[in-house]
């Protein structure tokens, strides 16, 4: 009885999270279709840059938030990401990694940035001393 | 009776009561954590990008009065070597649903195309490099060349291992066929495969794509 109940329960979470990804493998329909966005949202980025459609500031904006969002894309038609995957341990780690990514990043180019600006012009030592 | 079932069944005693302090480890079935541990792996990997990343993003622009992207990159090379590694994401999806329904051959095929794929894009990768090379564009040449040799080769060095892991894979299916150790093993080369080419978004977005605008 025990393990009746433990299978009903089982088909129960099965259904709840059918809407979105059907199982951990995904299907021919959650591939075909990611394949599809993908090819979608990298041939827009190419063809925006090779035909320098838009000035070089509102491309580079456009091409960012493409890759961002082809990135998730990926995450949940072909690693098959969702917040219920080994108990919630994955989309944990997920967080945590994101989050030293962008602070590795972002940290980089801020202070490197900064770093440049305070240290090329070197009349300004010249001035203090 | 339903309280019990509701408790991992390691927890239980013979009468459904609860253990709260179990003097044995509970018995993990073999492999029952890998899923979980490739995956740290590959957010590991990740940070190792990101530095990679990091670094191009500062010096990426330090040409040495040397070539610049718009000098070298050549960006229909850079699509077409994409669009290999996004077909075998997808041939490698197909491998993975005929893994499921445990058709061998089939399977056998599409990791077979798969693997085609991806040594094409290491070619047309390697092209790319030599003709660099070829006009003086070493990684020795700039800040910006040795970052970039840097981070698209640490991405090209790992399909290389996705392709061997690849091999190894195929002929261990050959050889024992589809047990749960291979299909475990089969899963992880998934998961590799695929962030494989989130990387490469990154990687042609960020280097090519934003090169060409500089």
């Amino acid at each position: 009885m025990s393990a009746e109940a433990h299978e009903e329960h089982a088909v129960d979470h099965h259904d709840d999270h059918a809407h979105g990804d059907d199982h951990d493998h995904g299907s021919f329909k959650t591939y075909l279709l990611g394949f599809v966005l993908s090819v979608v949202l990298t041939a827009i980025p190419f063809w925006l840059v090779m035909t320098e459609a838009l000035a070089p500031q509102t491309t580079g904006l456009v091409i960012t938030a493409f890759a961002v969002v082809q990135i998730v894309v990926h995450m949940i038609f072909f690693l098959h990401m969702n917040h219920k995957s080994e108990g919630g341990w994955n989309m944990l780690a997920l967080i945590f990694t994101i989050v030293i990514v962008v602070i590795a990043v972002a940290g980089s180019v801020w202070v490197m940035y900064h770093l440049n600006t305070n240290m090329m012009p070197t009349h300004d030592m010249q001035t203090m001393g | 009776m339903s309280h019990a079932s509701s408790l991992n069944p390691d927890y239980v005693d013979e009468a459904g009561r609860p253990i709260y302090h179990p003097v044995e480890e509970p018995h993990h079935p073999e492999g029952h954590s890998t899923m979980l541990g490739f995956w740290m792996y590959l957010m590991s990997d990740c940070l190792i990008f990101a530095m990679l990343f990091a670094v191009y993003a500062v010096i990426g622009g330090n040409y040495a009065a040397g070539p610049a992207p718009k000098d070298l990159f050549d960006l229909p090379l850079v699509a077409l070597n994409t669009s290999m590694l996004l077909l075998s994401s997808i041939t490698y999806g197909f491998a993975m649903l005929a893994m499921v329904k445990n058709r061998t051959a089939q399977m056998q095929i599409w990791l077979a195309i798969t693997g085609v794929f991806g040594l094409c894009f290491l070619g047309i990768e390697l092209y790319e490099f030599a003709h660099m090379i070829h006009l003086g564009a070493t990684p020795q040449r700039s800040g910006f060349l040795s970052a970039f040799f840097i981070l698209v080769g640490t991405h090209g060095l790992h399909v290389t291992f996705g392709c061997i892991w690849l091999v190894t894979l195929m002929i261990q299916v050959w050889q024992k066929g589809l047990i749960p150790a291979n299909k475990r093993r089969l899963m992880c080369l998934s998961l590799f495969w695929h962030f494989l080419d989130v990387i490469w978004i990154g990687v042609f977005t960020f280097v090519y794509l934003f090169g060409m605008l500089r």
